[in-house]
C-alpha cells in the first residue's frame, strides 16, 4: 500500500553520496582475506538495513577489501523471513553475512520466528540511532520530569505516537516506563506507519507526545515546531542540543543498532576472516564519512563482545516486551 | 507578488537546456515505469539515486518530478487499455477505462485521461504554488477521528461499482475487508489470518490483488470464451479523437476531479486510492447518463484521472513545506534530499528557494511535455488492442508476472497472483464485481487503524467522531449520500412530475 512507508526510507539515498567518497579511495591492498562476499538484506530496498548492507557494499569494494560483492534483498516479517532463507542456504557458507538488528530481535520474538539469532555467527555491531521524546511547540510540557509527572497523573492521557508495535520506539517507552516507576500495560501507544505520519499527528496536536529515531524529528526539532525533551543516548551527541533521559534522572539507554551476522557452522578461520576484513572496513575514511552523513553512531563491537551484546538485549526486550503485553 | 518573483526565478532555472533534457528524460522513463504494474516511481527514483549522485542537485530532482508525474501518466494506460492498472490509484481508470476501449473507444479515454491528468496536475501545481502554507494547515488539522471519518465517507463510493446485485457487490467488499485483515495487526503487534504463513506477515499488497484480479482474471475469463477461428478485433469506432460530446462530458469531471484530489493528497494520511473513488462516486452521481457507468462511461475516467494527477501534486505539499513523506514516492524523495545534504522541512522553501521554486517550475513544464508526448502516442498505442487475442492474453499474463516480480522479487507474491487471478477468473464467470474488492482492501485497513486510534487517544470515549466538527462534518455527509438516492426515489414515485 502506498501509504506504508519505511521510516528510515527518508534516509535511503544517503549511502549513495558515499560512492563517490569511497571512488576516490586508492584502490590496491593485495592479499583479499575474504575474496567474494553474499550480503543478505532482510528488507526491501530503501530502509536503514538496506542502507547498511549497501554502504559495506561501496566501502570493501572501493577499499578494494573484497574484490566482488552482491547485494540482496528479502524483507518482511521484520526482517524474518530474510533470516530463515540465511539459515537453510547459507550454512557453512564463509562468504555470506547478513545484515541485522535490535528491531530483527524484537521480530523474532513477536513473529514466534522459527529461527532466531543464536543459530547465525556473531560478527560485528556497527551503527546505531538514537531515540528522541518530542512534544508539539505549544505544549506545557517542558522537560522529562514535566513528562514524567503528567504521565504517572494519567498514564492513559499520555497518548504516544510512534512507530510499529513492539518495535523500537515502544521499547523506548516500555524501558522509561520501568525506568520512572509507571505499569507498563498503562501505557497507552499508538503505533503510525511512517515518521511522516506520527510527525503529522504531533504537529497537529493530535497526540500530546510522541517518540522516534532522532532523523525522524530532527527537521522539525530544529524548525522549532517540535521541542526535544530527551534523547536516548549515553551522552550528549555533538551538534545536537538535546539533553539526555540519564543527565535528567532516567536511566534509559538504548539505540536502534545494526550489525552484521555470518552463517550458520562456519569454521573459526572463516568467522576470522570475515572479522578481520569488516574490522578494516570499519577503520577506514569512507565508512566513517558514511556514518557521519547517516547520524549513525559509531557502534563497532567485535565478534566476542558482540555476540554477548545480543544475547543482553534478547533478555532485555523480551522483559520489556512482556512488561507491556505484546508476548506472553 | 513575492511568489510569483520567485516562481519566474525557479522557470528561469528549469528551462536551461540541461534542465529541459533531464525533465524530457525524467518523463518518459517516468511513463515507461508507470506502464508496468509494480515497478513504480518510488523504485526507480530509488535505483536512480547512486547514479545522479554526481549531477546537480537542482537538475536531479527536475527528473526526479519528471519520473512522478510521468508514472501517474503511464499507469492510466495500461489501466485503460489492457486492465492492468499500474498502480493502486488507477485501479479506477481500469473499471470504467477499460470497457470504454472494448466499446471502441480508447482512444478517447486514453485523450481524456491525458488532457484530465495535464489539466489536473497544471492545476494542483499552482495550488501548490499559492496555497501550500494554507492546503498544509489544513491537513494537519485530521487527526484520526477526521480520518476514520473520511473513510468512512469513502465506504459510500463503493455503492457506485457494486453493479447489478447488491448482495453479490457486498460479497466482494467484504472479501476485500478479510483481505485486508491479513498481516500483523499495526496497533498490537498481532499476527491475523497469517495461518503461520511467514509471507503473509506484512500483509497482502494492493497492487497484487488488483493485477491478479483485474489482468488475470480477466484475461483467463476471456480466454475461456475465446473460440478458435471467431477472433474479433475490438475495432476502433468513429474518431480516434475525442468527440465535442465527450469534451462537454470531460471538462466538468476534470475540475471536480482536481478539487478532490489536491486536498486529500496534501493530508499525511489520504492517499491517492480514496481520492480516485470519491471522484468515480460524484462522477456517476453527477452524470446525466449514469446508465452509461459500468458500461464505459467517460466521466468515470474524467474525473478519477484528474484526482490521481492532482493528489499526486498534494503529496508535495507536506513534503515540501514540513519535509514530511506522506507516499513512498515522497519518502524517496526526501532521501534525494539528504543525500544533496538538504534539509527537507519547514526551512526549505527559506534555505533553498532556487531548488524549491526551479522544482516547480518543472512540474509545469513536465506537464506540458507529458501532454505532447501522450497525445501522439495515444493513435500508437490504441493498435496494442488489434494484436491478435492469443498474443495479447499472453503479453498480459507475462507483463503482469513481471509487474508483480518487480515489486519485491517474491516467489510468494506470485503464487498469490496466480491464486487471486483464479478468484478473479471466477467472480467474473459468477457475475461478482471485483472493484468493491479493491475498495475494501484499501479502506479497510485505514478506518480500523484510524477508529482504533481515535479510541486509543480519547480512551474509549465514542463521542470524538461526533465533537471533532471536521470529523462530525464528514459522516453527516455520508448519511446524506447514502440516505438521499432512496429518499429521492420515493419522492418521485409518490409525487410523479
Amino acid at each position: 500500500m502506498s501509504l506504508v512507508i519505511s521510516r528510515t526510507a527518508r534516509t535511503a539515498g544517503r549511502v549513495a553520496s558515499a560512492a563517490c567518497v569511497a571512488a576516490a579511495l586508492t584502490i590496491g591492498s593485495a592479499a583479499h582475506a575474504v575474496d567474494n562476499l553474499k550480503i543478505l538484506v532482510p528488507a526491501n530496498p530503501g530502509g536503514g538495513w538496506d542502507q547498511t548492507g549497501r554502504a559495506m557494499q561501496q566501502v570493501l569494494q572501493g577499499a578494494g577489501l573484497v574484490k566482488s560483492i552482491q547485494v540482496d534483498n528479502k524483507g518482511g516479517a521484520g526482517g524474518t523471513i530474510g533470516l530463515a532463507q540465511f539459515v537453510n542456504s547459507a550454512k557453512g557458507d564463509g562468504n555470506a553475512i547478513i545484515v541485522s538488528g535490535l528491531v530483527m530481535v524484537g521480530a523474532i520474538i513477536t513473529n514466534k520466528s522459527p529461527v532466531n539469532l543464536t543459530q547465525v555467527t556473531p560478527i560485528a555491531r556497527l551503527t546505531g540511532e538514537f531515540e528522541v521524546i518530542a512534544v508539539p511547540a505549544n505544549s506545557p510540557l517542558k522537560s522529562m520530569d514535566d513528562l514524567v509527572t503528567a504521565w504517572k497523573k494519567d498514564p492513559g492521557k499520555m497518548a504516544w505516537a510512534g512507530g510499529s508495535a513492539g518495535g523500537t520506539d515502544h521499547i523506548t517507552v516500555g524501558l522509561l516506563a520501568k525506568a520512572v516507576g509507571i505499569d507498563a500495560t498503562k501505557i497507552n501507544y499508538v503505533a503510525h506507519s511512517g515518521g511522516g505520519e506520527a510527525v503529522a499527528q504531533l504537529l497537529g496536536g493530535h497526540l500530546p507526545v510522541g517518540v522516534n529515531g532522532y532523523a525522524e524529528f530532527q527537521a522539525q526539532i530544529e524548525a522549532g515546531k517540535l521541542r526535544a525533551l530527551g534523547i536516548s543516548s549515553p551522552k550528549r551527541l555533538p551538534g545536537v542540543n538535546v539533553p539526555t533521559f540519564i543527565e535528567q534522572n532516567i536511566k534509559v539507554e538504548i539505540a536502534n543498532w545494526r550489525g552484521v551476522f555470518g552463517a550458520p557452522g562456519i569454521t573459526a578461520a572463516q568467522k576470522k576472516d570475515l572479522s578481520d576484513t569488516i574490522d578494516k572496513m570499519v577503520k577506514t575514511p569512507a565508512w566513517k564519512e558514511i556514518l557521519k552523513k547517516n547520524s549513525w553512531a559509531d557502534f563497532y563491537l567485535t565478534s566476542d563482545e558482540y555476540a554477548k551484546y545480543v544475547t543482553e538485549e534478547n533478555t532485555r526486550v523480551t522483559a520489556i516486551l512482556k512488561d507491556i503485553g505484546l508476548v506472553k | 507578488m513575492e511568489t510569483i518573483d520567485a516562481l519566474l526565478g525557479g522557470f528561469a532555472v528549469a528551462l536551461t537546456w540541461q534542465n529541459l533534457l533531464w525533465a524530457l528524460i525524467g518523463v518518459t522513463l517516468g511513463t515507461a515505469v508507470g506502464v508496468l504494474p509494480g515497478i513504480g516511481p518510488a523504485l526507480t527514483v530509488a535505483l536512480l539515486l547512486p547514479v545522479t549522485a554526481k549531477l546537480a542537485s537542482t537538475s536531479a530532482f527536475i527528473m526526479f518530478a519528471g519520473i512522478y508525474y510521468g508514472a501517474m501518466y503511464g499507469g492510466s494506460t495500461t489501466s485503460i487499455l489492457l486492465n492492468t492498472p499500474g498502480e493502486s490509484a488507477s485501479i479506477i481508470t481500469a473499471v470504467e477505462g477499460h470497457l470504454m476501449a472494448r466499446k471502441g473507444r480508447g482512444g478517447s479515454a486514453l485523450a481524456t485521461a491525458a488532457i484530465g491528468s495535464f489539466v489536473a496536475g497544471t492545476l494542483a501545481t499552482i495550488a501548490l504554488t499559492f496555497f501550500a502554507p494554507l492546503v498544509v494547515d489544513l491537513a494537519l488539522q485530521f487527526g484520526p477521528a477526521e480520518y476514520f471519518a473520511l473513510s468512512v465517507l469513502a465506504f459510500i463510493t463503493v455503492t457506485a461499482v457494486l453493479g447489478s446485485s447488491i448482495a453479490r457487490g457486498l460479497a466482494s467488499l467484504f472479501l476485500g475487508l478479510a483481505l485486508g485483515m491479513v498481516g500483523i495487526d499495526m496497533q498490537t503487534g498481532q499476527s491475523r489470518l497469517a495461518f503461520g504463513v511467514p509471507s503473509l506477515l506484512d500483509g497482502i499488497e494492493v497492487v497484487v490483488v488488483a493485477v491478479g484480479l483485474f489482468a488475470v482474471g480477466e484475461t483467463l475469463y476471456a480466454a475461456s470464451r475465446y473460440k478458435y477461428g471467431a477472433d474479433q478485433i475490438i475495432p476502433l469506432k468513429g474518431s480516434l479523437w475525442m468527440t465535442a460530446e465527450e469534451w462537454a462530458r470531460s471538462w466538468k469531471a476534470w475540475l471536480r476531479g482536481t478539487f478532490i484530489g489536491f486536498p486529500i493528497g496534501a493530508m499525511p494520511a489520504g492517499g491517492a486510492e480514496i481520492p480516485t473513488f470519491l471522484s468515480y462516486y460524484v462522477e456517476k452521481r453527477l452524470s446525466k447518463h449514469p446508465e452509461e457507468f459500468g458500461k464505459g462511461a467517460i466521466e468515470g475516467v474524467a474525473g478519477p484521472e484528474a484526482a490521481n494527477n492532482a493528489s499526486a501534486a498534494g503529496v508535495l505539499v507536506p513534503l515540501l513545506s514540513l519535509g514530511l513523506p506522506t507516499s513512498a514516492t515522497a519518502a524517496i524523495l526526501l532521501a534525494a534530499f539528504q543525500q544533496y545534504g538538504l534539509q527537507p522541512g519547514p526551512l526549505l522553501f527559506q534555505n533553498e528557494p532556487q531548488l524549491v521554486w526551479g522544482l516547480i517550475a518543472s512540474l509545469y513544464i513536465g506537464n506540458v511535455m507529458l501532454l505532447v508526448l501522450n497525445l501522439p502516442l495515444v493513435g500508437v498505442w490504441v493498435r496494442l488492442l488489434t494484436i491478435p487475442r492469443p498474443l495479447l492474453y499472453a503479453g498480459i499474463l507475462v507483463f503482469a508476472t513481471l509487474g508483480t516480480y518487480g515489486y519485491r522479487q517474491s516467489e510468494f507474491d506470485l503464487a498469490l497472483l496466480i491464486g487471486i487471478g483464479f478468484l478473479g477468473f471466477l467472480m467474473r464467470r459468477f457475475d461478482f464485481p471485483v472493484a468493491p474488492v479493491i475498495i475494501g482492501l484499501v479502506l479497510g485497513p485505514l478506518s480500523e487503524q484510524q477508529f482504533r486510534r481515535a479510541l486509543a487517544i480519547s480512551q474509549g470515549d465514542m463521542t470524538v467522531f461526533l465533537t471533532h466538527p471536521i470529523s462530525a462534518l464528514l459522516l453527516a455527509v455520508s448519511v446524506v449520500a447514502l440516505v438521499a438516492p432512496a429518499v429521492w426515489r420515493w419522492r418521485k414515485r409518490f409525487r410523479p412530475a
